[in-house]
């Protein structure tokens, strides 16, 4: 996993640990955006994408199950089990299907930030 | 090495491709392709009009040409060829200098020589392109007609057909369909079986003209006759691309086809021809595979190898509008030098024959339509010119049981041919398992077996369980890459560790972070084992999603709520405080297919206030979102019936609410019917209890999902406390050794033994475990509680039901409905 470019990403609050449910997803309100948010509690990792799915065009990843593939993390799409890289948003399942766009997270104490713009939105942080 | 490729098929992409591999230094490799499209998979041309798109039939993707040094020139046909200079130029102009040139141009369709073929609505069936434009026509035209009834022809009906066009007519002129690979009888067979389907056939009929003014109207006959149509499609044989190569003055055949030699050399030695333009002993071989096998030999010559070309098995197998036609070896050799025979089903429109030498030790060939199972090993038997062992008519029958099928794998030779495709032998793929590729996937992977036309996948697979089985390892199902334990195996290990939680498990016996296909399988286990709430302790994200909102969510990311109405029966009030509940959320509202009435378009910050409301009313929850018990449905039994033996009604509703939300590997529905009449169609369902004089009759293992299946017998007359004694055990049982997924019916198919075995187990307990399986029901009965209430009297669960986290008073502002017969829907998929 590569670092986080710190400079040039836009960092927004989206919540508190405690809201997240461990090894699930929750799904934030940005502006006008939807971002699905992960907490891979076994491995203390936190991931962000769009919530999206572009299979089908609806608002679902937050509520998928997220997992590993060869120790990459992903989601499965709730409507129709695609699954998509939670590292770099690329389609696991379909190499067919589009990708999705993933979001930086960082973690100060308890409080969860997702990065938007600039930078290279790809990154996992240790919590 | 500077190689000029003209030609962007099949076998010209295979040629780019296995050349690719050779790693070859200094290779300079340019290709020409006529259509606008790179290489594509011809083969499954009419599964276009069946939703696959253009991207799904590529065979590779576009940017694979210049990732690999490939220069490719698309729409830029090569108009000019000089051997002396060896140069090619194309119509845009580029000339490139070669120091092998590979003919790899294909065929175009034969357009016989009859008036009117120019007219609009005349297509031929060959490119995307010519796909495309018969898409456009299709939406206009009202009949159809196709002219060969040979494999090319045939698929075209069907493609007339899945573009919606019902009265599609095949006009062939020979007096049999697919003259060159089945027999007069089979034939025969084959045709009723197409008409059945609604295609109109005409054999014996010579088309002398296609009739019209500028645009097809149809077809007229040699004797007269005529048909109309507005779609016409020409499919009636294949002339080989070789006018390029006669103008560069490269030897071709009377008949067409650029003449090869067996190294695929041209009558010019630095020019190659491989595939459908290739004339190689007077045969032009019209099939994709032994293209691929020119392409191979014409690489090995190319760099100084010294493979040559013995001819091609032309076997091939297919399903055609959905029935099985295969023919293989010498379908019809000369009646006098063999001895044949014949199985013939009418009404199943199954047609066998095989034929033998006379003394019949050999198999010469056979054709097989409406059943090819036996396809593959029967080709096997041929090509490797094996002995039969056996009554001969067993080879007709084939194999009637799959550990016959996969003994016979083992008895093919090592070097038996059985991806022809990829020339992939048994010794090839037997070596790929013993370096440790023990699943379908990686022997693909690492062979190239079964990766073209996926025929040999069957065959591929029973010799990685043999191989497997022969170095005496135990061949497991294992359900993902996080656990090396089939389901059955992981019930045991969770039981006898009492493990509690999805957490525990992984931490325990499997590894990583797991997935979708673990999580399920073990929430499943630990809801069967313990009976705990599916959402308490930290096992709510391992749920499937419908489990984890307990509700199932549907198009547009709204739920849909589903009371349990036990039986079906249900009264004036509750039917009032639905409707009002309904009404109050805006919810579209349906009877279901298991009487129960369902509730469509609920945002999930609603669910719980939603089920608050109903259990307030005294519902509780259906389980329509869970891998569980679902349905009773009752008939409405001896209470009203003037039919009813027993009352129904009332042992629908005991049978539901014993078992409501009963985990277990996939749904399960039941039904109870009065009398034999069977309103409640109890034998289509997971198990079904049908009332007699003397009692019940107990059926199980029905249904079967997308292939329908009838429940059986399990036993007859039983008083109502027995036959709920054996649903404990059944369904223990079931849920206890099935694997992830499996329906009852599925589950019961592969069981060895069948139905007699699970007879022994349930009724006469031959091993000994009914007491222990009805304890282990009874547990999980009395530990029954509504997952929506505890969800409602749970703050901290019910905080988990909201859209946004960080604005839990906004709903999704995307969701949208539409209006549909006073109702609200949900809007189409974009």
């Amino acid at each position: 996993m590569s670092p986080i470019t710190k400079e040039k990403t836009n960092w927004f609050f989206a919540c508190k640990v405690e809201d997240v449910p461990a090894n699930g997803g929750v799904c934030i309100k940005y502006k006008d955006e939807q971002i699905a948010l992960f907490h891979f509690a076994r491995r203390g990792e936190w991931f962000a994408s769009q919530n999206l799915c572009p299979h089908r065009r609806q608002m679902a990843l937050s509520r998928g199950m997220i997992g590993a593939q060869q120790g990459e993390p992903k989601v499965a799409c709730p409507f129709h089990k695609k699954t998509f890289s939670l590292a770099d948003g690329r389609c696991l399942s379909d190499e067919h299907e589009c990708a999705i766009k993933v979001y930086p997270v960082k973690l100060e104490e308890d409080r969860i930030y997702i990065g938007v713009g600039g930078g290279k939105e790809t990154s996992a942080v240790p919590a | 090495m500077k190689i000029v490729v003209i030609g962007n098929g099949m076998v010209g992409f295979k040629f780019c491709r296995k050349l690719v591999e050779r790693k070859v230094p200094g290779l300079e490799l340019i290709v020409f392709g006529e259509e606008r499209l790179p290489a594509y998979d011809r083969v499954h041309l009419s599964s276009y009009f069946d939703g696959k798109s253009t991207a799904d039939l590529l065979l590779a993707p576009k940017n694979w040409y210049a990732d690999n040094g490939v220069r490719l020139h698309l729409g830029d046909p090569v108009h000019h060829i000089s051997p002396g200079l060896q140069t090619v130029t194309a119509k845009s102009g580029i000339t490139e200098s070669y120091d092998i040139l590979v003919f790899a141009t294909g065929s175009s369709a034969f357009v016989p020589p009859m008036p009117g073929t120019d007219q609009k609505g005349v297509f031929v069936y060959r490119t995307l392109d010519d796909l495309d434009h018969m898409k456009t026509a299709a939406r206009k035209a009202r009949r159809a007609a196709v002219i060969g009834g040979g494999l090319l022809g045939l698929e075209a009906a069907k493609s007339c057909m899945d573009l919606g066009i019902a009265d599609t007519t095949i006009v062939e002129y020979a007096p049999r369909l697919m003259p060159r690979q089945i027999d007069q009888n089979g034939s025969a067979i084959l045709q009723k079986q197409l008409e059945t389907l609604g295609l109109k056939i005409r054999t014996n009929a010579y088309t002398t003209s296609i009739l019209g003014d500028g645009t097809a109207t149809g077809i007229g006959f040699e004797d007269g006759s005529t048909i109309p149509a507005d779609m016409i499609v020409i499919s009636a044989g294949i002339r080989p691309r070789d006018e390029l190569a006669a103008s560069a003055g490269l030897e071709t055949g009377s008949r067409g086809g650029i003449v090869v030699n067996d190294r695929m050399q041209t009558t010019h030695a630095n020019i190659y021809a491989i595939g459908e333009c290739a004339l190689y002993q007077h045969i032009i071989y019209g099939l994709v595979a032994p293209g691929y096998e020119m392409a191979d030999i014409a690489i090995d010559n190319i760099l100084g190898g010294n493979r040559t070309f013995g001819g091609f098995d032309m076997s091939t197998k297919l399903k055609l509008v959905g029935v099985d036609v295969a023919s293989f070896g010498d379908p019809f050799p000369p009646p006098d030098s063999c001895r044949v025979i014949v199985f013939e089903d009418q009404v199943a429109g199954v047609y066998k024959r095989i034929n033998m030498t006379d003394d019949g030790q050999y198999l010469l060939g056979g054709i097989l339509i409406g059943d090819a199972s036996a396809y593959n090993m029967l080709l096997q038997k041929v090509k490797n010119k094996m002995k039969i062992t056996g009554k001969p008519e067993d080879e007709l029958l084939g194999a009637r049981s799959t550990g016959e099928a996969a003994a016979g794998v083992l008895g093919l030779p090592p070097d038996a041919m059985i991806c022809s495709c990829e020339s992939v032998s048994k010794a090839a793929i037997c070596q790929a398992v013993e370096d440790g590729h023990e699943t379908f996937n990686a022997v693909k992977k690492c062979t190239g077996a079964s990766t073209s036309c996926g025929g040999c996948a069957p065959m591929v697979k029973d010799l990685i369980t043999y191989t497997l089985k022969s170095q005496g390892k135990y061949v497991r199902n294992v359900l993902c890459e996080h656990f090396g334990y089939s389901r059955q195996e992981l019930y045991d290990l969770i039981k006898i560790r009492s493990l509690h939680s999805y957490d525990e498990v992984l931490d325990n016996i499997g590894h990583g972070d797991g997935c979708e296909v673990c999580k399920p399988a073990v929430s499943s286990i630990l809801a069967s084992l313990w009976g705990d709430m599916i959402l308490a302790k930290g096992n709510d994200t391992a749920q499937d999603s419908n489990d984890r909102y307990l509700a199932n969510i549907q198009k547009g990311g709204t739920y849909s709520v589903v009371p349990r109405i036990p039986g079906g029966e249900i009264t004036p009030q509750k039917l009032m405080a639905i409707g009002r509940i309904a009404e109050k959320y805006n919810l579209y509202t349906k009877i279901t297919g298991g009487q129960r009435i369902d509730m469509f378009g609920a945002h999930v910050g609603d669910l719980p206030l939603i089920w608050e409301e109903l259990i307030a009313e005294g519902f509780e929850s259906g389980h329509a979102y869970g891998k569980a018990l679902r349905t009773v449905k009752s008939c409405v039994g001896s209470t009203w019936c003037r039919f009813g033996l027993h009352d129904s009604v009332s042992y629908a509703i005991r049978v539901e609410e014993r078992y409501r939300g009963l985990r277990a590997p996939h749904k399960i529905k039941s039904a109870v019917s009065g009398c034999i009449r069977e309103c409640a169609e109890a034998q289509s369902k997971d198990f079904g209890i049908i009332a007699t004089e003397k009692g019940w009759n107990l059926y199980v293992c029905g249904n079967g999902g997308s292939k329908p299946q009838h429940a059986l017998l399990l036993a007859a007359d039983l008083d109502s406390e027995t036959c709920i004694r054996y649903i404990d055990r059944f369904l223990m049982f079931y849920i206890k050794t099935a694997d992830p997924l499996t329906r009852t019916a599925t589950w019961l198919n592969k069981m060895e033994g069948g139905i007699d075995y699970l007879r022994n187990v349930v009724v006469k307990d031959s091993l000994g475990i009914a007491g222990e399986l009805e304890r282990e029901m009874q547990a999980l009965v009395d530990s029954y509680k509504c997952e929506w209430r505890e969800v409602v009297e749970t703050p901290a669960l019910r905080k988990r039901f909201t859209h946004f986290v960080n604005a839990p008073e906004e709903k999704d502002p995307s969701v949208q409905f539409e209006q549909l017969r006073e109702q609200k829907k949900a809007v189409e998929w974009k």
